[in-house]
C-alpha cells in the first residue's frame, strides 16, 4: 500500500465529515416535487407528459433529447401541476416539471427485470442504462450510458468504481458503501459485463476505514479488487484516480476511455444494480445535508425534485444563519442563494458554511508564492494563468492547457492573497468553448 | 580624406544592401489594402471590432470584414471602400446599442452578495450572479469596459447605462455582455424600448424584479399592427416599423420606456 | 406541518454567493509578512547584542520609514493603502539589516524610499515588482554612499550597555579575505562576533529564523541550500586549488550577506522562480554570481547584485523550467511553448 504512487500536488484538507456515522435516512413524501428536465450533462429531455397528467412513481417523464443526455422520471405519484421552469444550482432557469404528489406513492410498472443480467447481452443491459436515466452521481452528472458507449477504436480493460469521496463533508457514498455493499458491487459487475472487462477496482479512501472494510469483505470470491488509497485531495478526480490506480495518465483532452479506463461513482453502480435487477429508474439518491449551522446533520436517501428547504427541514433547520449554502462540496460544490433548488441526480450534498467558516476573495495582486504550482494536481502554473485572464489574454492561456483545468480548487485553497484562480480559470473555459462554438458555426455555414 | 570615403561607401554599401532586401525578401503590400488604409481615419480606435485601422482595412480586403463597421469614417469614405472593393455599398443605418434591462438594486431583487471577480462572465458563472434575474444586467461593467469610446456608464445602483451620443454601435459591448442584455438596434428608430430581457412568465419575472415586463399585452394592443410584438411573455419592439412615443403610457410597470 | 413551526430556516437574504472552493487554508499575506518578521527577531535581537542600541534606531526609522513612503505614495496613485499587508515592514527591516550601524538617519529613509518607491510602488505594488525591493535600496545606497556603506565597526562581544559599539573602524571578514589575509575563527563567525552590516553577522540567528520559515513553508528550503551550497563548493574547490585564506570557504560562507540573502532576500516570492526546478536553477545562479564577484571582482561582496541579477533572469527561468501539465505529451507541450 504504502507503493501507492502518488500524484503531483493535491492538498490535505480537514475532512469535516461529520455524517459518517449518521445512517441513511429515507425522506418523508412531499406535497410538490420540481424535476428538472436537465439535471445532467448534455441536452435537457424532452417533457413527454402534459400539464394535467396523472404520473405514477417511475413514470418517464421526459426522453432524452440526444445522444448525450438521459430521461427523466417521476419521483412519486400524482398530478403533473404544470410545466414551468425552476432554479438550477447553477443559477440558470432549468425547465422543469412540477409535480403534485396524491399521497399514495403508487409505482409505475417496473421495467422488465434481468433475473440473469449475467446472461443478458450487454447491449439490453446498456438500453437499460440508458432507459432508467442514470448518470454520473458524483456531481457532474454526465450520462453514463454515453460513458458506457467507448470510442470505437479504445478497448476498456479496468472499470474503477470511485469510492473516494474526496470531498471534505460529504459522506453519501460512505454511507451507500457500508449500507448497500452488495449492490454496489453486483453494479460493478453490470457495468464489467457491459463492457466486457474483467478487472473491476474500487477505490476507497483510508479515512473510511470501516466501509473499506466492508466493501472488502463482500468483494471477497467475486473478483472485484478493493483498494484504499491515501487521504490527499482530490484523489477522487477522475485522472488522479485512474493514476494512482493503474499508473496510466490520461492524456491531455482526452477522456479515460484512451487508456483503457472507465471511472464511475459508486452510488451510480448502485443505481445501475437497482436499475438492471429490480427495474427501478433513477428518481432517488442519497445526499448529505451537513454544515455546522445545521441542527441535525445527516445522509437523507430523498426523491429527485425534493426542495433543498425539506432536506434542510429534516435535518432539524439551522442553528445559527449560514452565509453561503453550497450545493455539492465545499471544494468543487457552487453556492446558491436560494433553497427552493430541487435535489437532481447529481446534487451528492448540500453544505451550509457559517460566517466564520467563509473566507472571501479579496482582489489582489498574486504574490508569485508557486503555491498553487505545488498543489496544483494537473501541474499547471494558476497564478501565471490566472492573471493572464485577468488581462483578456484567453488564447494564450488556451495554449498553456487552461482547458485541462479539472477546477479542484486546490490553487484557490492554498493561495495566500486569495485570489480566486480557479473562477480565472472557468471564465477561461467558457471563453474558450464559445470560440470553439462560434467558429464551428461559422465553419458549418 | 580617407575616412570620407570609408563612410560614404559604408552608406552606399549598406544602402543597397537594403536595397536589395526589400527587393527580393519584401512582403508585397496588397495595392488594395493600401488604397484602403488611406480611406481609413487612422485613429485606431478599435470600435470596428478590430485590432486598428490597418488591421480593418486588411480584414475588408481579404474579406473577413465589411465596409461600414468604422463608426468614424464619413459615409463618402465608406462608399468609396465599397467601390474598391467592388461591393454594393451598404446602405444601412448606423445603430445604437440598448441595455434592454430596468433592473438595477431598487427594481431587481437582489438575491446574495456576490464575492469574486468583477466581471459579468464571472458572476453568471456563479450562481447566475447575484440578482433574482437570470435574464438581466449583472450590474458588474464588463460592458463598460470593453466600450472604446467611454459611452457606457454603471450607475451606482448596477446598471449599465448607455450615453446615445457617445455611442457609436459598434457592437462591442453586445460582445462582452454575457447575458445578451445589449442590442444593437438602429439609431433612428430608436425612440422606445423595451428595458426587459426576461422571456419568463409574468408570475417568476414579478419575483424577483419590479420593472419587469409583465406581458400584459396592452402595448401590443394599443400599437398599431405590427409595431410591437410578443416574444413568449416579453413585448419587444419591431424596429423595422416602430411605435409612437405615446405607446410608453400603456405600460404598467413603466419598463416600456423612451429613449434615456 | 405543525414540526414546521419550531424548525428554523436559514435567512437566504444575506448569503454570500462566489466561485469554488469555499475553503481556504486561511493564509494570507499578512501572516506571511509577519512570519518573516518573526523569523529575523533572532537576528534582530543579535545584532542589538553585539552593535548597541543603535542597531533598534536604524532598524526601527528603516522600518517606519517604508510603511510610511508606502502610505503616502498609495494615496498619491489613489490606490488602497497596502501596509496593512506587512510587507512594506519586511521590506524595511531588511533593508535596515543590510546596512552599516553607523549609517547616518538620512541614508536610511533614501534608501526606503529608493526601496519601496523605485523597488516595488512603479510596479504597481506588491507582486508586480521584478526585484527585491530591499536589495534595490541596498544597491542603490551602496553605489550613491560607498565610503558611509562601508564604514564598519569592530564588534568585540555584548555590547548592550552602549548606544554604539566604539567607533573604532575595522574590516569585514569579507574585506580580509579578499586582501588575503586571514578571517575570523569559526566561532565568531557563527555567533555574528565580527563586523559587517546590523544584521548580517549572526550565523546562527539567520539559520535559526530561515529554518522556521522552511518548516512553516513559507519559502522553499532549494533556495537556501543550493545557494550556500554553490558557494560553498565553488570557494571549496578553489582552496583545494591553492589553499590561501582568500579561498577559505568557511569564511565565504559564514561571513557576510550571504546567510541573510539566501534565506530571506533571495527567497522573496515575488521575485523568485515559481516552481521547485526554478528555484534550483536560481539559487545556483545566485551562489556563482555571488562567489565570482567576491573572488575575481572589485568588491568584496556580491550578494545584492547577484540576487538582483538572478531576480531580473526570473522570468526566463520560469518560462524555461515551467513543467508539462498532468497528461500533456512533451512534444505538444513544446510545440506551444
Amino acid at each position: 500500500m504504502n507503493k501507492q504512487i502518488k500524484f503531483y500536488g493535491g492538498v490535505k484538507l480537514d475532512e469535516g465529515k461529520m455524517t459518517s456515522n449518521e445512517p441513511i435516512i429515507t425522506a418523508p413524501l412531499e406535497p410538490l416535487y420540481t424535476v428538472p428536465l436537465q439535471q445532467h450533462i448534455g441536452a435537457p429531455a424532452k417533457a413527454v407528459v402534459q400539464k394535467g397528467d396523472k404520473v405514477l412513481r417511475g413514470q418517464l417523464l421526459g426522453e432524452a433529447g440526444s445522444f448525450v443526455s438521459a430521461p427523466v422520471h417521476s419521483p412519486t405519484s400524482g398530478t403533473v401541476k404544470e410545466l414551468s421552469s425552476c432554479l438550477g444550482p447553477a443559477g440558470a432557469q432549468l425547465p422543469a416539471i412540477v409535480i403534485e404528489s396524491d399521497g399514495e406513492d403508487t409505482a409505475a410498472e417496473p421495467m422488465p427485470v434481468f433475473a440473469n443480467w449475467q446472461e443478458a447481452s450487454p447491449d439490453d443491459l446498456k438500453a437499460r442504462v440508458a432507459q432508467a436515466g442514470i448518470v454520473g452521481m458524483g456531481g457532474a452528472a454526465f450520462p453514463t450510458a454515453v460513458k458506457l458507449t467507448p470510442p470505437p477504436n479504445v478497448t476498456i480493460d479496468t472499470v474503477i468504481l470511485n469510492g473516494v469521496e474526496c470531498e471534505p463533508c460529504l459522506t453519501a457514498d460512505h454511507r451507500l458503501m457500508l449500507e448497500h455493499p452488495e449492490t454496489i458491487i453486483t453494479g460493478a459487475k453490470i457495468i464489467a459485463r457491459i463492457l466486457g472487462v474483467k478487472q473491476i477496482i474500487i477505490a476507497i479512501e483510508m479515512n473510511k476505514p470501516d466501509a473499506l472494510e466492508m466493501m472488502t469483505k463482500k468483494a471477497e470470491g467475486t473478483g472485484v479488487e478493493v483498494v484504499g488509497l491515501r487521504v490527499l485531495y482530490p484523489q477522487g478526480a477522475e485522472k488522479q484516480l485512474i493514476y494512482t490506480v493503474t499508473g496510466r495518465k490520461v492524456p491531455s483532452g482526452k477522456l479515460p476511455a484512451h487508456v483503457g479506463c472507465l471511472v464511475t461513482n459508486v452510488a451510480s453502480a448502485a443505481a445501475i444494480a437497482d436499475a438492471v435487477c429490480l427495474g427501478k429508474p433513477l428518481y432517488e439518491r442519497v445526499t448529505t445535508m451537513t454544515g455546522t449551522p445545521v441542527v441535525k446533520p445527516g445522509n437523507i436517501l430523498c426523491r429527485v425534485g425534493t426542495p433543498y428547504s425539506s432536506a434542510l427541514a429534516l435535518c432539524g433547520g439551522v442553528k445559527e444563519d449560514p452565509l453561503k449554502i453550497i450545493s455539492g462540496g465545499p471544494m468543487m460544490g457552487m453556492s446558491v442563494y436560494s433553497l427552493d433548488i430541487p435535489i437532481m441526480k447529481g446534487t451528492s450534498g448540500i453544505l451550509l458554511l457559517a460566517a466564520d467558516e467563509v473566507s472571501q476573495y479579496t482582489p489582489n495582486a498574486c504574490l508569485r508564492c508557486g503555491r498553487c504550482n505545488d498543489a496544483c494536481p494537473m501541474e499547471m502554473i494558476p497564478g501565471i494563468l490566472s492573471s493572464t485572464i485577468e488581462f483578456h489574454h484567453f488564447s494564450l492561456a488556451e495554449r498553456w492547457h487552461v482547458m485541462d483545468c479539472i477546477e479542484c480548487g486546490c490553487c484557490s485553497y492554498v493561495c495566500p492573497a486569495g485570489r480566486p484562480l480557479v473562477q480565472h480559470m472557468r471564465r477561461a473555459k467558457a471563453v474558450a468553448n464559445a470560440t470553439r462554438r462560434a467558429a464551428e458555426a461559422a465553419s458549418k455555414k | 580624406m580617407i575616412d570620407i570615403v570609408m563612410m560614404t561607401g559604408t552608406g552606399i554599401l549598406l544602402g543597397l544592401a537594403i536595397g536589395l532586401v526589400v527587393r527580393y525578401f519584401g512582403v508585397p503590400e496588397d495595392p488594395l489594402v493600401e488604397s484602403l488604409n488611406e480611406l481609413m481615419p487612422g485613429a485606431n480606435c478599435g470600435g470596428c471590432g478590430l485590432a486598428g485601422c490597418s488591421d480593418y482595412a486588411n480584414a475588408m480586403a481579404t474579406g473577413r470584414a465589411k465596409p461600414g463597421l468604422c463608426p468614424v469614417m464619413s459615409a463618402e469614405a465608406v462608399a468609396k471602400c465599397c467601390e474598391l472593393l467592388g461591393v454594393e455599398s451598404d446602405t444601412s443605418e448606423p445603430k445604437i446599442a440598448v441595455v434592454c434591462c430596468s433592473g438595477d438594486d431598487n427594481h431587481a431583487a437582489k438575491q446574495a452578495f456576490y464575492n469574486g471577480v468583477n466581471d459579468c462572465l464571472n458572476a453568471m458563472l456563479v450562481a447566475g450572479g447575484a440578482k433574482g434575474c437570470t435574464y438581466g444586467c449583472l450590474g458588474l461593467g464588463s460592458c463598460a469596459r470593453a466600450c472604446p469610446f467611454g459611452a457606457i456608464e454603471m450607475l451606482p445602483n448596477h446598471l449599465a447605462k448607455i450615453h446615445a451620443d457617445l455611442c457609436t454601435g459598434c457592437g462591442k459591448c453586445y460582445m462582452a455582455c454575457p447575458r445578451n442584455v445589449i442590442k444593437l438596434v438602429p439609431r433612428s428608430a430608436a425612440k422606445v424600448h423595451v428595458y426587459c430581457n426576461s422571456p419568463e412568465k409574468a408570475t417568476v419575472k414579478k419575483n424577483v424584479c419590479k420593472a419587469a415586463c409583465i406581458g400584459c399585452r396592452k402595448c401590443a394592443r394599443t400599437a398599431e399592427e405590427g409595431q410591437i410584438v410578443m416574444n413568449g411573455f416579453l413585448a419587444s419592439i419591431n424596429y423595422d416599423n416602430p411605435p409612437a412615443e405615446e405607446i410608453v403610457e400603456t405600460c404598467p410597470t413603466k419598463c416600456l420606456r423612451k429613449a434615456e | 406541518m405543525s414540526e414546521q413551526s419550531t424548525i428554523r430556516m436559514p435567512d437566504t437574504s444575506k448569503l454570500v454567493v462566489s466561485s469554488s472552493p469555499h475553503y481556504h487554508d486561511m493564509g494570507s499575506i499578512p501572516k506571511i509578512m509577519f512570519t518573516v518578521l518573526a523569523a529575523l527577531a533572532p537576528a534582530v535581537i543579535a545584532s542589538i547584542y553585539f552593535f548597541g542600541w543603535r542597531a533598534l534606531l536604524v532598524l526601527s526609522v528603516c522600518m517606519v520609514a517604508c510603511a510610511a513612503i508606502e502610505a503616502l505614495l498609495c494615496r498619491l496613485m489613489r490606490r488602497r493603502i497596502s501596509i496593512g499587508d506587512g510587507s512594506a515592514l519586511v521590506t524595511g527591516l531588511l533593508l535596515g539589516m543590510t546596512l552599516p550601524v553607523t549609517s547616518p538617519l538620512w541614508m536610511c529613509i533614501v534608501g526606503s524610499f529608493i526601496a519601496i518607491g523605485l523597488g516595488k510602488m512603479v510596479y504597481g505594488g506588491l507582486g508586480g515588482n521584478p526585484f527585491n525591493p530591499a536589495s534595490v535600496g541596498r544597491v542603490a545606497l551602496l553605489l550613491a554612499c560607498p565610503s558611509a556603506m562601508t564604514t564598519w565597526v569592530t564588534v568585540s562581544g555584548c555590547a548592550l550597555n552602549k548606544w554604539v559599539v566604539d567607533a573604532t573602524t575595522g574590516a569585514t571578514p569579507l574585506e580580509l579575505v579578499a586582501q588575503n589575509q586571514p578571517g575570523p575563527g569559526f566561532w565568531d563567525l557563527f555567533l555574528g562576533n565580527i563586523g559587517g552590516s546590523i544584521g548580517e553577522t549572526c550565523t546562527l540567528a539567520l539559520i535559526v529564523g530561515g529554518v522556521f520559515l522552511i518548516v512553516r513553508k513559507i519559502i522553499r528550503w532549494q533556495i537556501p541550500v543550493f545557494f550556500i551550497g554553490t558557494v560553498f563548493l565553488i570557494t571549496g574547490i578553489a582552496y583545494m586549488v591553492s589553499p590561501c585564506p582568500k579561498f577559505n570557504p568557511m569564511t565565504h560562507v559564514l561571513s557576510g550577506g550571504l546567510m541573510l540573502g539566501a534565506f530571506f532576500m533571495a527567497t522573496d516570492m515575488v521575485t523568485s522562480p515559481l516552481n521547485r526546478k526554478g528555484a534550483v536553477v536560481f539559487a545556483i545562479g545566485c551562489g556563482i554570481i555571488t562567489t565570482v564577484i567576491r573572488l575575481w571582482g572589485s568588491y568584496p561582496e556580491g550578494i545584492s547584485y547577484a540576487i538582483l541579477i538572478m531576480n531580473a533572469l526570473t522570468p526566463l527561468i520560469d518560462r524555461y523550467t515551467a513543467g508539462r501539465p498532468f497528461g500533456v505529451a512533451r512534444k505538444a507541450s513544446q510545440k506551444n511553448a
